[in-house]
């Protein structure tokens, strides 16, 4: 990044400390990342256990796994958290609005991954994209896919279960919320808009643009991100990891595998609609997931639980009942539901 | 006396940010008469799409997120 002539002497200067502060950081969190293996082994060695035993090969995933995926879950967050100062939901709407159906809904589920989102705000963003002239079932898919496919899940996946773990569920996640929203839209129920939404609708749309950034506030967006996020998710995370720990060390490998394997048929359905109630981020899922795959339960059934703990939830529904009627919520459940039990049943399938 | 909404459903940064204007409105000397708005078709109807939002004398100012306290005082000595 070339410093401009333009810019005031404060500015240049935080550009020289931001600059010199990541790369510091990055040459420092490479130095941890790859000396993982040593670090626990080390720490075993210095406590006196060893990996022969049941505990200290539970004490060793612990050490090896608590800082592996804190490390990751850092740098991801932070680089998220830059990049989502590209995607301001104010963007992310312009990029959609006038998108027809299909290529619309691939396009919304993918900003759902990259548009920061929250569940307090889904009512005024339904609706912001909504009267911009988004398709009821491309704002569907983005409102599947925001809270489903999200960096902390990518992350503990795929530091706990590894890439093609977190890439299956990326890929599914994005399939479940086109092809829901496609659905949802053939199905032209707008007219099972709350009234008021409806009026909204037909009124001409007072956006609103958030000035531009430059790349200080950007870095500092990344930042205030990464303290948002990994304040919040740690003590999941943590717990997460310890119980994953106890199972490694002690439970026989198949103890889940007879009630939860492949060969269950209705594992997936009861996963799914088990989850549909529970609500949780994706880090307090984490210790649960640990725990099920740690005790051979079937990849596609705990995967299908976890979708649906995450992108269907009460309190979610609640918030939207104010701008959805009855009906349009139901078919939301019951369509996203339907697709996270497809999803379960292929895994299960092809693994 | 300058006429300052906080817009959001009651989540928890709506309150930082109802809480974060009254310091800086207490800062600064500015006479505020401070509103918080919780009715989803109000919300929508300034055209923001995420919360928590701040609305200083009819404008958005920011949306989205938490802003800094020291812009907080600079809209409110501006607005």
């Amino acid at each position: 990044m070339e410093l401009e002539n333009t810019v005031t002497p404060k500015i240049s200067n935080q550009k020289v400390r931001w600059g010199l502060g990541i790369s510091i950081s990055t040459v420092a969190w490479l130095l941890a990342y790859s000396n993982l293996q040593l670090f626990a082994d080390f720490m075993l060695a210095t406590v006196g256990l060893s990996r022969e035993t049941a505990l200290g090969e539970a004490v060793h995933f612990f050490l090896y796994d608590t800082p592996k995926v804190l490390l990751l879950l850092t740098g991801i967050v932070f680089i998220m958290g830059v990049v989502q100062t590209f995607f301001a939901p104010e963007r992310t709407r312009a990029l959609l609005s006038g998108k027809r159906m299909g290529i619309g809904n691939v396009l919304a589920a993918s900003l759902g991954i990259v548009t920061p989102f929250c569940s307090c705000s889904a009512v005024p963003l339904f609706i912001g994209f909504l009267s911009a002239g988004v398709p009821l079932g491309v704002t569907f898919s983005f409102l599947i896919s925001a809270p489903m496919v999200n960096e902390v899940a990518l992350v503990l996946l795929f530091g706990m279960f590894g890439w093609k773990v977190a890439a299956l569920y990326l890929g599914m996640g994005l399939l479940v919320a086109i092809v829901a929203g496609l659905v949802i839209g053939q199905l032209k129920m707008e007219r099972h808009l709350e009234d008021w939404v409806q009026a909204i609708q037909a009124r001409a749309d007072q956006g609103y643009e958030s000035g531009s950034m430059n790349w200080v506030e950007r870095a500092e967006a990344g930042l205030s991100h990464v303290k948002e996020i990994v304040a919040k998710v740690w003590p999941y995370i943590v717990a997460g990891i310890a119980l994953g720990a106890g199972i490694h060390g002690y439970v026989p490998e198949d103890f889940m595998a007879s009630f939860m394997g492949k060969d269950v048929w209705w594992a997936v359905p009861a996963a799914v609609v088990l989850g549909v109630p529970m609500y949780t981020n994706a880090a307090g899922i984490i210790p649960v997931v640990e725990a099920l795959i740690g005790k051979g339960a079937a990849l596609g059934t705990v995967l299908a639980f976890m979708m649906s703990v995450i992108a269907l939830s009460a309190p979610e529904m609640i918030i939207l009942r104010k701008a959805l009627k009855p009906r349009l919520i139901a078919t939301f459940a019951g369509v996203v539901a339907l697709g996270i039990l497809l999803v379960g049943y292929l895994f299960n399938a092809v693994l | 006396m300058k006429d300052v909404k906080v817009l959001g459903p009651g989540c928890a940064r709506c309150k930082t940010l109802a809480e974060m204007v009254k310091q800086a409105a207490e800062q600064t000397g500015v006479a505020i008469n401070l509103e918080k708005v919780e009715d989803m078709a109000a919300i929508v109807g300034y055209g923001i799409m995420s919360t928590p939002g701040l609305i200083i004398n009819g404008k958005v100012v920011h949306s989205g997120s938490l802003p800094d306290p020291k812009k907080v005082a600079t809209w409110l000595q501006e607005g």
